[in-house]
């Protein structure tokens, strides 16, 4: 399903807010590409500024956020633009057209009053889409696809349809204007296990029939390893390790990702054997010098204590940045060979 | 057999919203034994938070007994009942809203520890205040003890409700979902202080929560009750539950959820539902509730007779499951086959 072709660069992109008790670096050069018809997870804990960095790829952060630094180039039909170069019009169009998000717990994001079928009218005519009866075709089409019985829902109000039905609805309005990628936050938290799995199912399935690209962001590591091609960690607002999925779980470079692996549990094969990482998440005011994980990190050394790690490709596609690489590598093989 | 602290017998709760009654229990046995680690483990709306409540004594059930080391706590009075209500404690989902804000970590944990005249002077409460703080690892004392939460972490927070339960010396602590508002990295953390507290304090732990995975953890050595609608469908060892289990539901359930493991979740088998729908807790269909989504249905069975929870003949091991077929000893097919 994927071919090579960039859809979207993020280079070195800052991303601070202001606050009373002084500027917060919520996200810290944080670079990656995405490419056709892939799925890049973003995983790490609150705090760790995923959820900013998914609102700065659309522009839709707070009023007390700048982005400090750096470039966001969405790729399409061979025409590049730099996200924080356009203007306001531009960027309505850009947000839909190209890239739409679906938020945290939009089960509740349809309006009450309304029915869907009017919301999803009036989402095509927002974008200059005037042909009702194309709209209501898609529509119907995209019912089907997310597996909903199509003209019930088209014509219902969303307090008639169940939490399951309403994710379902809203996957499909966000692929209305066939967009080239989809952002979705923590997309399966607060459903239920069966409902979370239909969702999942159902994104497979059209991603697949659509071919766009997800960024979808989630602390919850058994979803990325169930739906991503890639993986990012992050941490303290920067991305400390980036990879194909097999990479991050099987080949962690970073101690972050080693310790977040290590402190989830399996649900098959036995008991686990789990620890968590010491510590709490840094303020992101006054944050440590060097790696700012140092303080809970279990390899830490005066070096990381001074000097913040670069960001290195360590294998093809592999990226992390840590100063103890090697002994991360070695204690996760030892940890693999004890089992 | 000795008798189990606390037992559910035969209890049904139900709320009442404007006209309409929300069966939320409908008749639950459940045995807590002595320092067993048991989970309570369902969806939402399966009424496990209404279970941990009615243990806790802080809801009365509408029909059925609770019984605390055998007697029933309706007919406890006095110094018994209080020392029932001071014998399970209950620690709450979210440690934000369930410390108030005005109040530092000092009062919070003093208020109890008067109430039930465990001390008599400031000082004597401001010792035990560190104690119990020490017991929760929240070290070095003199830092947290005169803070309020809202300087506090979530980690700490909800370790600060930890004590706040373990100011009465209970012999039973209902955890409901005491760690889902908790970063992964530091829920571990907390999970294990909670398991340590058995043998170190003698404590009875009912955890409730809606990730398998975690209660898999949690109570390895002890026992999953597994909830649908209102009821109890199956209870028994956690490894036979994780690794065997039996109702269709429970099995639904696990073939559902993802692991952390690339390989592993995708090389899945997942069950299949015949519906995708949760009924309404107010038009529960009738027998049994999952009937119209199991895959396994049995036509004028499931709809007709509501399954009781009973062992299934030639299954050993203490599992027991509320699904008529298999209790009946047939072998499962699946409907429309």
């Amino acid at each position: 399903m994927n071919n090579n072709t960039i859809v979207l660069q993020v280079e070195n992109v800052s991303v601070t807010y202001r606050s009373r008790r002084g500027p917060v670096q919520a996200v810290k050069h944080v670079s990656f590409d995405l490419r056709k018809g892939e799925s890049l997870a973003l995983i790490g804990e609150s705090g760790s500024g995923k959820t900013t960095l998914s609102l700065a790829l659309i522009r839709m952060l707070a009023d007390n956020a700048r982005i400090t630094s750096g470039k966001i180039l969405y790729t399409r039909d061979g025409v590049t633009r730099n996200v924080l170069e356009l203007s306001d019009g531009d960027l309505r169009t850009l947000r839909w057209r190209d890239c739409a998000m679906v938020f945290q717990g939009a089960q509740n994001a349809f309006n009450p009053v309304l029915r869907i079928r009017d919301q999803f009218m009036d989402t095509a005519r927002a974008h200059g889409l005037n042909d009702r009866e194309w709209v209501r075709r898609r529509t119907l089409d995209l019912f089907q696809l997310v597996r909903l019985d199509a003209q019930r829902v088209y014509d219902a109000y969303p307090h008639e349809l169940s939490g399951g039905m309403r994710q379902r609805a809203l996957l499909a309005l966000g692929v209305l204007l066939d967009p080239q990628i989809v952002i979705l936050d923590e997309p399966t938290t607060a459903l239920d296990i069966l409902t979370q799995r239909a969702i999942i199912d159902v994104l497979n399935q059209i991603q697949e029939r659509l071919n766009f690209s997800i960024i979808f962001i989630s602390h919850d590591l058994a979803l990325a390893a169930e739906m991503a091609d890639r993986v990012a960690t992050m941490y303290a607002g920067e991305v400390v390790e980036i990879g194909a999925v097999e990479d991050i779980f099987y080949r962690p470079l970073h101690p972050y990702t080693l310790g977040l692996l290590r402190s989830v549990p399996k649900l098959s094969h036995g008991q686990d054997e789990l620890i968590s990482i010491p510590g709490n998440p840094p303020d992101l005011i006054n944050p440590p010098p060097g790696c700012k994980f140092h303080p809970r990190c279990q390899f830490a050394s005066d070096h990381c204590r001074k000097e913040t790690p670069p960001f290195e490709q360590h294998a093809p596609g592999h990226s992390a940045a840590c100063w103890h690489m090697d002994r991360v590598i070695a204690v996760h093989a030892e940890l693999q060979q004890s089992r | 057999m000795p008798t189990p602290i606390l037992q559910l017998d035969d209890v049904s709760r139900s709320f009442k919203k404007g006209r309409t009654t929300i069966p939320v229990l409908q008749n639950v046995h459940l045995d807590v034994n002595r320092m067993e680690f048991l989970c309570l483990v369902g969806e939402s709306g399966c009424g496990k938070t209404t279970t941990g409540k009615v243990l806790a004594g802080l809801l009365p059930p509408s029909s059925g007994r609770v019984l605390f080391e055998g007697q029933d706590v309706r007919t406890l009075k006095g110094a018994d009942f209080k020392r029932y209500r001071r014998a399970v404690q209950i620690i709450h989902q979210d440690p934000y809203a369930s410390l108030n804000p005005t109040h530092s970590v000092a009062q919070i944990l003093s208020f109890p520890l008067f109430r039930h005249g465990m001390v008599h002077t400031t000082a004597q409460a401001r010792e035990r205040v560190a104690e119990l703080l020490d017991t929760v690892d929240l070290t070095p004392v003199g830092d947290v003890i005169d803070k309020y939460p809202h300087q506090l972490s979530g980690g700490q927070r909800q370790r600060v409700s930890i004590a706040r339960a373990l100011t009465t010396l209970p012999t039973v602590i209902v955890a409901d979902e005491a760690v889902s508002m908790v970063d992964v990295s530091i829920r571990i953390s907390l999970l294990n202080m909670l398991m340590e507290m058995r043998d170190k304090l003698e404590v009875t732990l009912v955890f409730i929560t809606h990730d398998l995975a975690l209660a898999k953890y949690f109570a390895w050595q002890g026992r999953i009750a597994v909830m649908y609608l209102g009821r109890v469908v199956e209870i028994g060892p956690t490894p036979s539950i994780v690794e065997h289990p039996q109702h269709p539901y429970t099995k639904a359930l696990l073939s559902a959820i993802p692991e952390p493991d690339p390989a592993l979740t995708r090389a899945k088998q997942h069950i299949a539902l015949r519906s995708e729908d949760i009924p309404r807790l107010t038009e529960l269909p009738p027998g049994c509730a999952f009937h119209p989504r199991c895959p396994w249905y049995v036509e004028g069975v499931c709809e007709q007779v509501v399954p009781r929870l009973e062992r299934i003949p030639g299954v050993n091991g203490g599992v027991e499951v509320a699904c008529t077929p298999l209790t009946e000893g047939r072998e499962l097919t699946l409907y429309g086959s």
